[in-house]
């Protein structure tokens, strides 16, 4: 199991601000360790991101975002309290969840 | 007999990369969280390999599509990009990094009152393009800035 992620998520006027870090290692395939082998690709795919039980983002990702990703989204219609779940998984089929609640 | 399939499998052992692409076609069933992961289109080798993958052919250059990106970067591992969209109805955006060997590098559908403003830090292998394309009204509008990168992303 991953580490948890970090959760931000802010109203600024009456747009929240959702930012998410992702602990993850990205591995793109393409390295090679110091003994000259190739490191098998190893990285998230989709993400999903809800707000209030709905789903605001659908996302999917290859092997160029970088590692521990920073993903920044916005929405409307949010409020303040509203529970923020943020989903990821990757192509070993390891997954994370996580919540937090709008400030 | 799925001949592309082979082809793709033969050049995956040459490169080392047969152990990621059993474990992505393997778990597959596991991953009923959001849609498919769009293979065709992230595992594309080019950029008009990725779009066509994407369903959007040539895209439209627009104005209203905002790709904020640094014109130097000194560490292509962690190359901060920003795509806001101006355009009405915008229901997805996708980043693309010409020069990486899989240019595909993310794709954002949005809904139930999702901004399309998204931020995300991608690795560039070398100075590339980067290029943003976005989704509205069933059309595809794209803007791309170059990022000069000093350190590639890759390798290391």
């Amino acid at each position: 199991m991953a580490d948890p992620m970090k959760i931000r998520a802010q109203m600024k006027g009456d747009v929240a601000e959702i930012r998410v870090l992702m602990s993850h290692a990205m591995e793109t395939g393409q390295r090679k360790d110091a003994a000259g082998k190739t490191v098998p690709a190893h990285f998230i795919q989709s993400l999903t991101v809800e707000v209030g039980g709905k789903k605001v983002i659908d996302g999917q990702t290859g092997t160029s975002v970088s590692r521990n990703p920073v993903f920044g989204f916005k929405m409307k219609g949010a409020k303040v309290g509203d529970k923020v779940v943020v989903n990821w998984v990757d192509n070993k089929g390891d997954k994370r969840s996580d919540e937090a609640a709008i400030a | 007999m799925n001949t592309t399939r082979r082809t793709v499998l033969k050049g995956a052992t040459a490169s080392g990369l047969l152990a990621g692409l059993i474990a992505a076609g393997a778990l597959r069933p596991a991953q009923v969280l959001a849609a498919e992961w769009n293979k065709a289109a992230f595992e594309a080798h080019d950029t008009a390999g990725a779009l066509k993958g994407l369903g959007a052919g040539s895209p439209a250059e627009s104005k209203d599509l905002m790709l904020k990106v640094p014109d130097i970067a000194e560490n292509g591992a962690v190359v901060p990009v920003d795509v806001l969209s101006n355009i009405p109805n915008t229901t997805s955006i996708s980043i693309l990094v010409d020069k990486n060997p899989a240019p595909l590098s993310a794709h954002f559908d949005f809904a139930n009152g999702a901004l399309p403003d998204v931020s995300v830090r991608l690795k560039l292998s070398q100075t590339s393009l980067v290029k943003a394309v976005a989704k509205a009204d069933g059309k595809f509008y794209t803007a791309q800035k170059e990022v000069k990168v000093t350190v590639g992303g890759c390798g290391g």
